[in-house]
C-alpha cells in the first residue's frame, strides 16, 4: 500500500489518495482480479483440454455475452437503486411473442421482433411505474411480474400454437434479417466468434459512457445513492428509474432475439433463473445491492467470470453440478468485498 | 432596511395537515446581506416553514413573495429557479458520489451536441475545486467521494454549490446540529461568508449560541406560531433562550420531574412487593402440582 498515515495536524482534510488506494475504490477491481484468477485456474487445469484454444475462448465468451448483456442492464438499474427479477421471464415472453407472431399470424420475423421490443419496453414501463406509484420495493413488484409474465407466456403460447415450444423459425419470412444482425459469427483464426459478443461489448461500452460521461449517468448514481437528496436538487428520479426498467426489459428482449435466431426456435421456459444469475454477475462486478455505486464494466467482468467457470468446468471434466456451488460462494465473497470497499468510501469523519 | 424590498417574504402563512395545525399566521422577511435565524424547539414548525419556503409543501393560507412578487412553487426545482436554495442537514449530499458530481448534480455542465452531448467532467472538477477554494477549503481531489469529507465540509460543499448556482436566498436546515464544536465553527464562518457575498441566509437552528454568533435578526417559533422578529439589539442571548424553550416551562418541568421521582420511589417499592408475593404464590403451585398448570 502506498497510502500514508497522516500526521494529525490542524488540517483535518484527507491527504490525496495514492494510486493503489484510488484503484481499490474502483468497483470493478475485485471482478477484474477474480476474472484473471479464474482464467489462470482453468488455464492450468484445463489448458491442455481446449480451454486455451480460440474455439474454447469463443465458447466461453458466447456464454458470457448472453449473460453480460443482461448483467450490464441490471447493473445500471441496481446503481439506480432498483431490482428487476422479471428479466428471465421477459426473455421467454419476448421469444414467444416473436415466434407466435411469425408462425401463427404470418408477421415477418424482423417485424415480429420489433413488436416484441415494443412489448418489452411496455413491460419495463409498467414495472417502473408500479414501483414508483406503489412505493413498494421493486423486489416485490418484479417478483410478481416474474410469475405473471411467465404464466402469460406459457398460457398464450399454448392457446395459439397448442405447444410451449415453436421450432423451425428459420423457414419463416424475415428470418434472414435477424440472422444478419443477431445470428452471425466472425471467423478469427479458424474459430467462430458469435456476433452476440460484439453486442455484449458494445452495450458495455455504451453503458459505461452513459454512466461516467453523461448527465443521465450522474442522475442514475444519485437516484440510487439518495433519491430524496437527488429530487431536492431537481433530478427527475422517477423518470430515471422508469427508463432503467425499460432498458433492462429491452436487454432481455435482445438476449431473447439473439438466442431465438441462433437456435431457430422459441421456448416459453427460456431465461428461467437468468434474473438471479444476472444479479449475481452484477454484484460480483462490484455493484451494490443497495444502489448508488457500481459499474457496467464490473458487471461485464462478472459475466465473463460466469462464462469461464461454466465452460471451464466442462473442459476440465469436472461434474457440472459443482457450478452452482461455485456461483453461490462467489456471490457471498463478492458481497463481502464490496461492503469492505463501500465502508472505505463512505466512511464519514466528523 | 425598511425601504428595501425583501428578497423573500411570507405573510400570515398557515399550514394544516388534516386537523393538525403545523403553522399559524407566521410572517417573516429576509433581505440581502443578512442572516435571519429561525429558532425554535422541536415541533415548533421550523421544518414545515422551510419546506414551504423551499417548495416542498404549499402553504394552506397566506402569501409568499420573492423580491416583492407573489410566487407559487410546485417543486423544489421551482424554488431553485427563483434563487432559493435549501441545504438540508442530512440530505444535502450523496456520500458515494464524488465532490464534483455532487456539486453539479441536477445542473450538470455539458459539452458537445446531439447524441454526443456529455457531462463535462473536467469543467466540473475544476469548478468544484475553485469554488471550494473561494470558501477557504482546499479540495485536492474533487473526484473523491463526498463520504470521505467531514460533516462540516459536506455542509460547506452544499453551501458553495448553492452560491455558485446563483442562489439569492440560502436556507440552511440545522447545518450545525450534528457537528462538533470545531466543525460547527467552520460552518458558521461559511454562513458569514455567504452574507458577505450579498446573500440572504435563513439559518435554522435550535442552538442559541450558534444563532447569536452569526445572526442579524431572529424569528422565534413556538408551537406553530411566531413570537415575532427581533434584531440583535432588541434581544439578549438570555432572553432568546428563554423565549425558545420557555424558561417558565423549564421551571415547571423540573418541579414536575422531582415530583415524579418521589412518587416513583413509592410506586417501585409497591411493585417490588407485589412481584415478590406473586413469585411466592407461583412457587407454591409448583410444589403442589410438580408442573405449571396446562390447559387445552
Amino acid at each position: 500500500m502506498t497510502s500514508r498515515t497522516l500526521p494529525k495536524t490542524s488540517d483535518e482534510r484527507l491527504v490525496e489518495a495514492g494510486l493503489l488506494k484510488r484503484l481499490l475504490t474502483r468497483p470493478e477491481l475485485g471482478a477484474l482480479g477474480g476474472a484473471i484468477l479464474v482464467w489462470i485456474i482453468f488455464a492450468v487445469i484445463a489448458g491442455n483440454r481446449g480451454f486455451l484454444t480460440l474455439q474454447g475462448t469463443a465458447s466461453y465468451l458466447e456464454v458470457s455475452s448472453y449473460l453480460g448483456i443482461l448483467a450490464v442492464a441490471i447493473a445500471l438499474l441496481m446503481i439506480g437503486g432498483e431490482f428487476d427479477l422479471s428479466i428471465g421471464s421477459m426473455i421467454g415472453a419476448a421469444g414467444a411473442t416473436i415466434a407466435v407472431l411469425g408462425s401463427v399470424f404470418g408477421v415477418p420475423l424482423w417485424l415480429a421482433s420489433l413488436i416484441a421490443l415494443g412489448v418489452a419496453l411496455l413491460v419495463g414501463f409498467v414495472n417502473g411505474v408500479m414501483v414508483i406509484r406503489t412505493k413498494l420495493p421493486s423486489f416485490i413488484i418484479t417478483l410478481g411480474s416474474l410469475f405473471i409474465l411467465r404464466g402469460l407466456t406459457i398460457a398464450l403460447t399454448r392457446i395459439f400454437t397448442g405447444r410451449t415450444q415453436v421450432g423451425s423459425l428459420d423457414q419463416l419470412e424475415g428470418y434472414e434479417v435477424l440472422r444478419l444482425l443477431f445470428g452471425g459469427s466472425i471467423p478469427i483464426g479458424g474459430a467462430n466468434f458469435p456476433v452476440s459478443i460484439v453486442w455484449w461489448l458494445a452495450i458495455t461500452a455504451v453503458a459505461t459512457w452513459v454512466l461516467m460521461r453523461t448527465r443521465f449517468g450522474n442522475w442514475i448514481f444519485s437516484a440510487g445513492g439518495n433519491a430524496e437528496a437527488a429530487r431536492n436538487v431537481g433530478v427527475p428520479v422517477s423518470r430515471v428509474k422508469v427508463t432503467l426498467f425499460m432498458a433492462t426489459a429491452a436487454a432481455a428482449w435482445l438476449v431473447a432475439t439473439i438466442q431465438l435466431t441462433v437456435v431457430k426456435s422459441a421456448d416459453t421456459l427460456r431465461g428461467t433463473q437468468q434474473e438471479f444469475i444476472a444479479i449475481i454477475a452484477a454484484v460480483i462486478g462490484g455493484n451494490l445491492l443497495t444502489g448508488g455505486y457500481g459499474s457496467a464494466v464490473g458487471a461485464a467482468l462478472g459475466a465473463l467470470i460466469f462464462g469461464m467457470v461454466r465452460q471451464g468446468i466442462v473442459y476440465a471434466g469436472i461434474d457440472a453440478d459443482w457450478f452452482q456451488v461455485f456461483l453461490g460462494a462467489m456471490l457471498i465473497v463478492a458481497v463481502l468485498v464490496n461492503n469492505f470497499i463501500r465502508d472505505r468510501a463512505e466512511k464519514a469523519r466528523r | 432596511m425598511t425601504n428595501r424590498v425583501p428578497l423573500l417574504e411570507v405573510r400570515n402563512i398557515s399550514k394544516y395537515f388534516g386537523n393538525v395545525i403545523a403553522l399559524k399566521d407566521v410572517s417573516m422577511t429576509v433581505y440581502d446581506s443578512e442572516v435571519m435565524c429561525l429558532l425554535g424547539d422541536n415541533g415548533a414548525g421550523k421544518s414545515t416553514l422551510i419546506k414551504i419556503l423551499s417548495g416542498v409543501h404549499k402553504p394552506s393560507e397566506g402569501e409568499y413573495l420573492v423580491e416583492g412578487k407573489p410566487v407559487d412553487f410546485d417543486s423544489p426545482r421551482d424554488a431553485l429557479d427563483h434563487g432559493i436554495a435549501t441545504v438540508y442537514q442530512d440530505l444535502a449530499m450523496i456520500p458515494l458520489m464524488s465532490i464534483a458530481r455532487n456539486f453539479f448534480l441536477g445542473s450538470e455542465p455539458t459539452k458537445g451536441w446531439g447524441p454526443f452531448r456529455r457531462f463535462d467532467i473536467d469543467f466540473a472538477n475544476r469548478t468544484a475545486r475553485a469554488e471550494m477554494a473561494k470558501m477557504g477549503i482546499d479540495i485536492r481531489d474533487p473526484s473523491q467521494p463526498v463520504g470521505t469529507l467531514s460533516g462540516g465540509e459536506r455542509q460547506s460543499v452544499a453551501i458553495a454549490r448553492a452560491v455558485y448556482f446563483g442562489a439569492k436566498v440560502l436556507i440552511l436546515d440545522e447545518p450545525t446540529a450534528a457537528l462538533g464544536v470545531k466543525q460547527a465553527g467552520v460552518v458558521l464562518r461559511y454562513i458569514a461568508q455567504a452574507r458577505a457575498r450579498g446573500l440572504g441566509v435563513i439559518f435554522i437552528t435550535h442552538n442559541p449560541h450558534h444563532a447569536y454568533a452569526v445572526g442579524d435578526r431572529f424569528t422565534i417559533l413556538k408551537r406553530g406560531r411566531t413570537f415575532g422578529t427581533f434584531t440583535k439589539d432588541e434581544l439578549s442571548r438570555e432572553e432568546m433562550v428563554r423565549m425558545m424553550s420557555g424558561a417558565d416551562e423549564l421551571d415547571a418541568l423540573s418541579h414536575e420531574l422531582s415530583e415524579f421521582a418521589r412518587r416513583d420511589a413509592a410506586e417501585t417499592a409497591r411493585i417490588d412487593k407485589e412481584l415478590a408475593q406473586s413469585l411466592e404464590e407461583a412457587e407454591e403451585i409448583f410444589e403442589h402440582d410438580g408442573s405449571p398448570e396446562q390447559k387445552g
